[in-house]
């Protein structure tokens, strides 16, 4: 893996007798968000940080960008990787708009092109620079300081980011919206990330790959977040993503068409007798109505299906619906909140099929046994 | 025997009356030997000192802060200068031949007494760095000079501003005391005036001291408050400044 913006061979880190880091290989890819998860002692933190030279590696080698971060200047290194930590640290003596102007200031920006940069990231973060430029890091929340510490590590454009459980320490409301924000972010900006966290959640949600490291800094398995929870490695890992990494699953599996199932469809304009008559067919309770472009239009059960007019008089609305791509589990909170029993799949606005319980169950086992190769003893959900 | 200078029963008018008349004789404080003429005797002598001391403790402060280790050094220094009581120290620096009876040896004293509280104040106010900044400052880029001209430095501020002020406080009081070792202070009124038994004058001198020392923390409380960092909105009262100044707010209040 030769194209790897970051790439650790056989990188060991002691102290004294104890090991942190033990021979870890690690390589991510340009614009690639590495989730590095593991208990405490497990190396994550040293790990990471080795890779900015916070901390020597007692042996191995760090490539960033091909370059080995042994041979240059730490300092100058250090300027072109961002880097956030939980305490977000921010300089409790400077404003918002100073802190976030720190790296460039120190590659000798002038103060317009700093000024202009700092008010594009507060905006980019979601604080508004005529509220916040001004402000010290005391008057902010912990969200707010957080979103501040994320703009300061990205003001010089830096390709790689370094974040260190960046939400750790922030409520769990926010928290989801500040994950969410950052998903988006990094849609936008494609950094090359290394995020540490003890949150497999964060982790499955977040991350491009996801590396469990073990006690002793030793790399368990590294892989997708569907991979990690479908087909653990090893028994730490299995342990590690919990006994509901089902669950966890339902987060990180895709709706495909071929997990939809189709039930009897029949169009608004059509006779209210015929409609019976497809029901009765199919042996179904109801149906789906769609229009003339194959639209939805909602549904019409079996019992209202008596009498003249047409199925377009005697629809109800269907609101459970997710689009196809969406995940499992947005499929399973719609029919939740909806109290439905099922759930319209559409691609764009056409109608795809529907999505019951038991066909999500399928998808599930399907995407487990895809990805794993091996059969699942026993049903994710049920555990 | 000379009686104490502080004994009550003088001829006639009642001591403080005497000492209150004394002060506002116009005469005492113009001249060589006036009021004015030794206060400005005694700030060139604190300002030297001060000076001195500064620049020896704060360097060295900041310096083993930086480096976090070395705190112990630090404690042991200060403590030993705290040890030594301040007119001992002139006295032996005085008999010896090498400073002899001068300015130099009282500047020299000072400077030792001046010391400790700034240096100390210097070491802990850059080594109590908040560990996250000095981190995010590391992992940003910062290098050594720059974590300290950005960052140490300009977060040890207070404390360093109250090492000062205590070191500059403590000395223009000792500075009466350098009197003994040949040098013109405030602390020449009474030491002139103890030998001749002007007990009033004695008590002027300690009052003036006294009062110029009170209005010297008002300015330097005022100086602290006037640099300090941060948003100002949220400056509660009563930060950065010592009971002291509620002490100077009343006796001047009193004597308007």
């Amino acid at each position: 893996m030769t194209d790897a913006m970051i790439r650790l061979e056989q990188v060991t880190k002691r102290y004294h007798d104890t090991v942190a880091v033990n021979e870890l290989d690690l390589a991510v890819n340009p614009g690639e968000l590495c989730m590095l998860i593991g208990p405490s002692g497990s190396g994550k933190t040293t790990t990471m940080r080795m890779i900015n030279r916070l901390i020597e590696p007692s042996s191995g080698r760090i490539f960033l960008d091909g370059d080995d971060v042994t041979h240059v200047d730490p300092v100058q290194l250090r300027r072109r990787i961002g880097y956030v930590i939980q305490q977000v640290g921010l300089f409790p003596h400077l404003t918002i708009g100073d802190n976030v102007g720190t790296v460039p200031r120190l590659l000798g920006w002038d103060r317009a092109r700093i000024r202009a940069r700092t008010k594009e990231l507060l905006e980019l973060v979601g604080l508004d620079p005529d509220v916040y430029l001004r402000r010290y890091p005391a008057e902010l929340s912990g969200g707010q300081r957080q979103r501040a510490g994320v703009a300061r590590a990205l003001a010089a454009d830096p390709p790689v980011l370094l974040m260190d459980e960046p939400f750790g320490a922030i409520d769990p409301i926010t928290r989801e919206r500040l994950q969410g924000e950052f998903l988006r972010l990094q849609h936008d900006l494609h950094k090359t990330v290394v995020f540490v966290t003890h949150d497999i959640d964060e982790a499955v949600r977040l991350g491009d790959r996801i590396a469990v490291l073990a006690e002793g800094g030793r790399l368990e398995q590294y892989d997708t977040p569907a991979k990690i929870l479908g087909s653990p490695a090893t028994g730490f890992v299995a342990d590690f993503v919990g006994a509901d990494r089902g669950l966890r699953r339902l987060t990180v599996t895709a709706v495909d068409r071929a997990d939809v199932e189709t039930p009897p469809v029949v169009h608004v304009a059509d006779a209210v007798a015929d409609a019976r008559q497809v029901m009765d067919g199919a042996g179904a309770k109801w149906a789906v109505v769609v229009d003339g472009e194959e639209h939805l239009r909602g549904w019409i059960g079996r019992d209202r299906a008596d009498g003249e007019g047409t199925v377009g008089d005697r629809a109800h609305r269907m609101e459970a619906w997710v689009p196809l791509g969406a995940t499992l589990k947005q499929a399973f909170s719609e029919m939740l909140q909806h109290d439905a029993g099922w759930v319209a799949v559409l691609d764009g606005e056409r109608f795809v099929g529907v999505l019951t319980p038991e066909s999500l169950h399928t998808a599930l086992r399907r995407s487990v046994d895809d990805e794993a190769g091996v059969a699942v003893e026993e049903s994710p959900l049920r555990q | 025997m000379a009686r104490h200078p502080l004994a009550t029963g003088g001829p006639g008018v009642s001591l403080p009356g005497q000492t209150i008349s004394w002060l506002a004789d116009g005469n005492n404080w113009r001249g060589v030997n006036g009021i004015l003429d030794l206060t400005v005797d005694h700030l060139e002598v604190t300002g030297l000192s001060m000076l001195i001391a500064a620049a020896v403790a704060l360097p060295l402060g900041i310096g083993i802060g930086h480096r976090r280790r070395g705190g112990r050094v630090i404690t042991v220094v200060a403590n030993a200068g705290r040890a030594i009581p301040p007119l001992a120290l002139i006295i032996i620096l005085a008999s010896e031949p090498s400073f002899g009876v001068n300015t130099r040896t009282a500047v020299a004293a000072l400077s030792v007494f001046a010391i400790p509280p700034m240096l100390i104040n210097a070491f802990t106010g850059v080594r109590n760095v908040d560990v996250d900044a000095l981190d995010a400052a590391r992992g940003l880029g910062m290098n050594g000079p720059q974590l300290l001209a950005r960052v140490e430095i300009p977060l040890a501020l207070p404390l360093l501003a109250t090492g000062v002020r205590i070191a500059l406080l403590q000395t223009f009081a000792t500075a009466t005391i350098a009197s003994f070792a040949g040098t013109r202070t405030l602390g020449t009124i009474i030491q002139i005036n103890q030998a001749t038994n002007q007990e009033q004058a004695v008590l002027a001198g300690a009052l003036v001291i006294a009062i110029e020392a009170l209005l010297l923390d008002v300015v330097l409380a005022w100086i602290q408050g006037a640099v300090k960092p941060g948003p100002r909105t949220r400056r509660r009262w009563g930060e950065g400044r010592p009971a002291l100044d509620s002490v100077v707010a009343v006796s001047v209040s009193e004597a308007a």
